[in-house]
C-alpha cells in the first residue's frame, strides 16, 4: 500500500514537470468550451437580410419594422434591382433576401392574397432552413395581428421549447464537450504515460522488482484520474457561470457517472499502451481511435438517428454516445438516478469488459 | 555454491539465434564477466536469468531459483543495470534513489552503509535531475538503484558503454569493494580490456560461449607465442603478413600488430628474414582478444 502511494506521488511528479503537458490538460478543456460556447454555435444571430420593396406602401414598411427588431436577423440597405441582390449574395454579404412585389397592399386588400418571395443562400442548407423558418414566423405573426375577422375555422399552433426555451447551442455542446474532453485526456494521458516506462527502460527495472506490475497500471491512472475530476468542475463552472448552462440536476450524481466515465476511459488507454510500445503509436491510435468517432458519434455534432444503421449500431461502442446521454438528462432535463441507471450500466459493463482485455494482455514480461 | 546456473539455454528472435545451447556457473560472490561484442548474445542471457524474457529451451537457476517457474523470488533477490540508461530523467537524484527503495520495500538508510563509497560521489548533486547528469555520474547512480535494496545477486548489462576511461575505472573499483560484500556480480562488457578486472569470465560469440575460465588460465592456455610488430606502413605490413606462410595469424591492435608464426621460432626467422624494410618486433605474452579471436577463428 505504502509502494502504491509512492508510485502515485512519482507520477504527479512527472505530471507536474512536464508543464507543457499540463498546460494542454487544463487549457485544452476551457479553449474547448470558450471555442463551441461562443464562436462554433448554430444558433441565428444577425443574420444579413435583404428586403427589395417594389411597392412601399404602409404594409410593406410595417412588415419591414417587425424584421428590424427581430434579433436575429440584421437588415442591409435595400436595392430595388435584382442584380444587386444576386451580388450581394455571391459576396457573402447577406444570407437571405425578400422581395415584395409592387402594389402588395393593395393586392392584399382587394384579392385578400399577396406573395412575398424569400430567398436563402443555401450553400449551407440548415442554416437556410433555419431562416426561411424564422422569417415566415414573423410574417405570419404579421398576419394574425391585421386579420379583421378570424377565419370561421384555424388551429392554432402552440409550441414550447422544454428545457431549454431559448434554443441555447450551448446546452447541447457542453455535455458534448465535457464527453470529448474527458475521454480524449483520460486515454490519451494514461496510455502514453505506461508507454513512456517502455520506451524510457524504466518498465524494465520495474518488472525485475517485487512490486506487482498490475499496480504499476493502477498508480498510473490515479493521478490522470484525479486531474480529470479536477477538470471535470473546472468544465462545470465554466459552463455554469461563463456559458449561462447551470446543472439542473444533482451536482453529485453527474460527478459520479463521470467518474464512470472516466475510468472507462482509463482502461481504454491501459488497454492502448498494453498493445503499443512506443509513445508515438500510443498517441496515434488515442487520437485516431478516439477522437474521431468520439466526435462523429457521441450525437453532439451530427444526430444519431440521421445515420445509416451500421453507423449506429457501431456508435453503441463509443462510450461517449452514452456519457452524452447521461449529461444531458442530468445537466438539462434535471432527471435523477432512475432516468439514467441503463446508461450507466452500460459504461459499467465496457469498463469490466476492457478492464479484463488489458489485464489478459498485460505482460509480466518483456516480450 | 552456485549461485547462477545456466543449462543448455536457447533464445531466438524469429529465425535468428540470439543464444544457442549455453552452459555455465557462477559461484557465490563471484566477479564474473561475460564478455563479446555488440550482438553476441549478452542482453539476451541477461534478460533470461532476470526473468525479462523466456528461454526457448534449457533451465536457469539464480540463487536456487528456477528463472520461470520462481521468477517472482528473483525478481525480489536480484539487483538489475540494464544497458540503456533507465532512470527517470525528470526525477532528481535522491529521487530516483528513494523511489527504486521503497519499489523494493525499503528506504535509502537502511542500506545506506552499503551505497554510500557510490553515493557520497554523486550526492553533492543530488536535487539534480538525472536527465541533467554526466554519463559516469548516471552509471554511478543507476548502480546505486540497482544495489538499494541489497541484492544477492547483481547484473550490469554494459556498464561501463559510453563511459569515459577514468569512470571506467572508478566504476571497477567500486565492483571490486562491492565482491567484498559478498555480492554475486555478473557483468557485460564489449571491452576486452576489462576482462583482467573479472575473476572470471565468460567469453561469449553470436550466441555461443567459447571458453569459459580466469582471465588468467584464458592466456596461459593460449598455444602459441605472441609477437608485436610495427613499421612505418602498418596497413602494407598487415598485408604482408597475412600474405605470408610462415605467419600463422596476424591481427591489428592499435599501435602494433599481433602474429603468431606456424612453425616456432624457424619460421619467424625464416620471415624476418624475407623482410624489405626495418620492422619492430617484442615478444608479448598474449592478451585475451588475442584468445578471443584465436577461440573465433577455431569455432569457424
Amino acid at each position: 500500500m505504502k509502494q502504491l502511494l509512492i508510485f502515485v506521488q512519482k507520477e504527479f511528479k512527472h505530471v507536474f514537470r512536464d508543464k507543457k503537458t499540463l498546460l494542454l490538460l487544463f487549457g485544452l478543456p476551457i479553449a474547448q468550451i470558450v471555442l463551441f460556447g461562443f464562436a462554433l454555435t448554430n444558433e441565428i444571430k444577425d443574420a444579413n437580410l435583404l428586403i427589395i420593396d417594389h411597392s412601399k406602401d404602409e404594409t410593406t414598411l410595417q412588415i419591414t419594422e417587425k424584421f428590424r427588431a427581430s434579433s436575429s436577423f440584421s437588415l442591409r440597405e435595400s436595392v430595388m434591382n435584382t442584380s444587386e441582390m444576386e451580388d450581394a449574395f455571391k459576396r457573402g454579404s447577406i444570407k437571405l433576401a425578400l422581395i415584395f412585389p409592387s402594389q402588395f397592399e393593395q393586392d392584399l386588400i382587394h384579392e385578400g392574397r399577396a406573395p412575398i418571395q424569400l430567398i436563402a443562400d443555401a450553400t449551407d442548407p440548415n442554416t437556410a432552413t433555419m431562416l426561411i423558418n424564422y422569417a415566415s414566423s414573423i410574417i405570419r405573426d404579421y398576419q394574425q395581428s391585421i386579420a379583421t375577422k378570424p377565419p370561421e375555422l384555424s388551429i392554432q399552433i402552440q409550441h414550447r421549447n422544454i428545457y431549454n426555451p431559448e434554443l441555447k447551442g450551448t446546452t447541447n455542446f457542453v455535455p458534448g464537450v465535457m464527453a470529448l474532453v474527458l475521454l480524449l485526456i483520460c486515454v490519451l494521458m494514461t496510455s502514453v504515460s505506461i508507454v513512456k516506462e517502455k520506451e524510457m527502460g524504466t518498465m524494465e527495472i520495474l518488472l525485475v522488482s517485487p512490486f506487482n506490475p498490475i499496480l504499476v497500471i493502477l498508480a498510473k491512472a490515479i493521478p490522470y484520474l484525479a486531474l480529470s475530476i479536477v477538470n471535470l468542475i473546472v468544465i462545470l463552472l465554466l459552463s455554469t457561470f461563463l456559458l449561462d448552462t447551470p446543472v439542473n440536476g444533482n451536482v453529485f450524481l453527474l460527478v459520479g457517472v463521470s467518474i464512470v466515465l472516466i475510468m472507462a476511459a482509463l482502461s481504454l488507454g491501459l488497454l492502448i499502451s498494453n498493445s503499443t510500445n512506443s509513445q508515438q503509436m500510443a498517441m496515434l491510435i488515442s487520437l485516431m481511435g478516439m477522437l474521431l468517432p468520439t466526435m462523429m458519434f457521441t450525437g453532439f455534432l451530427f444526430p444519431l438517428e440521421n445515420m445509416p444503421m451500421a453507423l449506429q449500431v457501431f456508435a453503441n461502442m463509443v462510450p461517449s454516445k452514452w456519457y452524452y446521454i447521461i449529461v444531458k438528462d442530468i445537466m438539462i432535463k434535471g432527471l435523477g438516478c432512475s432516468a439514467v441507471w441503463k446508461e450507466t450500466l452500460i459504461l459499467l459493463g465496457m469498463i469490466l469488459l476492457l478492464l479484463a482485455l488489458s489485464i489478459r494482455k498485460f505482460k509480466i514480461r518483456l516480450s | 555454491m552456485k549461485h547462477v546456473t545456466l543449462e543448455g539455454i536457447s533464445k531466438s528472435y524469429d529465425s535468428t539465434k540470439a543464444v544457442d545451447e549455453v552452459h555455465f556457473n557462477v559461484e557465490q560472490g563471484e566477479l564474473f564477466g561475460l564478455i563479446g561484442p555488440d550482438g553476441a548474445g549478452k542482453t539476451t542471457l541477461f534478460r533470461i536469468l532476470t526473468t525479462l524474457i523466456l528461454p526457448d529451451a534449457g533451465r536457469a537457476f539464480v540463487n536456487g531459483h528456477h528463472v520461470v517457474k520462481d521468477y517472482k523470488k528473483i525478481r525480489k533477490e536480484v539487483g538489475y543495470m540494464p544497458g540503456k540508461f533507465s532512470l527517470y530523467q525528470d526525477l532528481t537524484v535522491e529521487e530516483n534513489l528513494s523511489f527504486f527503495a521503497s519499489i523494493f520495500n525499503t528506504t535509502i538508510r537502511e542500506n545506506y552503509e552499503l551505497v554510500k563509497d557510490i553515493y557520497v560521489q554523486i550526492e553533492p548533486f543530488k536535487d539534480r535531475r538525472a536527465g541533467k547528469l554526466s554519463g559516469g555520474m548516471k552509471q554511478k547512480l543507476a548502480l546505486c538503484c540497482a544495489l538499494i535494496h541489497r541484492p544477492v545477486v547483481l547484473f550490469l548489462d554494459e556498464p561501463t558503454t559510453g563511459v569515459d576511461a577514468v569512470s571506467r575505472r572508478e566504476f571497477w573499483e567500486m565492483l571490486k569493494s562491492l565482491k567484498k560484500q559478498g555480492i554475486t556480480i555478473l557483468v557485460s562488457t564489449p571491452y576486452m580490456d576489462e576482462a583482467d578486472l573479472c575473476e572470471k569470465i565468460a567469453l561469449i560469440q553470436s550466441g555461443n560461449i567459447m571458453t569459459v575460465d580466469t582471465p588468467e588460465r584464458i592466456v596461459s592456455d593460449f598455444p602459441d607465442p605472441v609477437y608485436a610488430v610495427q613499421s612505418d606502413n602498418m596497413s602494407r605490413l598487415l598485408r604482408e603478413l597475412r600474405g605470408s606462410d610462415q605467419v600463422k595469424s596476424a591481427n591489428a591492435f592499435g599501435e602494433f600488430h599481433h602474429i603468431t608464426f606456424s612453425g616456432g621460432t624457424e619460421s619467424m626467422d625464416r620471415f624476418l628474414k624475407g623482410l624489405r624494410e626495418p620492422m619492430l618486433i617484442k615478444s608479448i605474452s598474449p592478451t585475451i582478444e588475442d584468445c578471443f579471436i584465436h577461440l573465433m577463428a577455431a569455432h569457424d
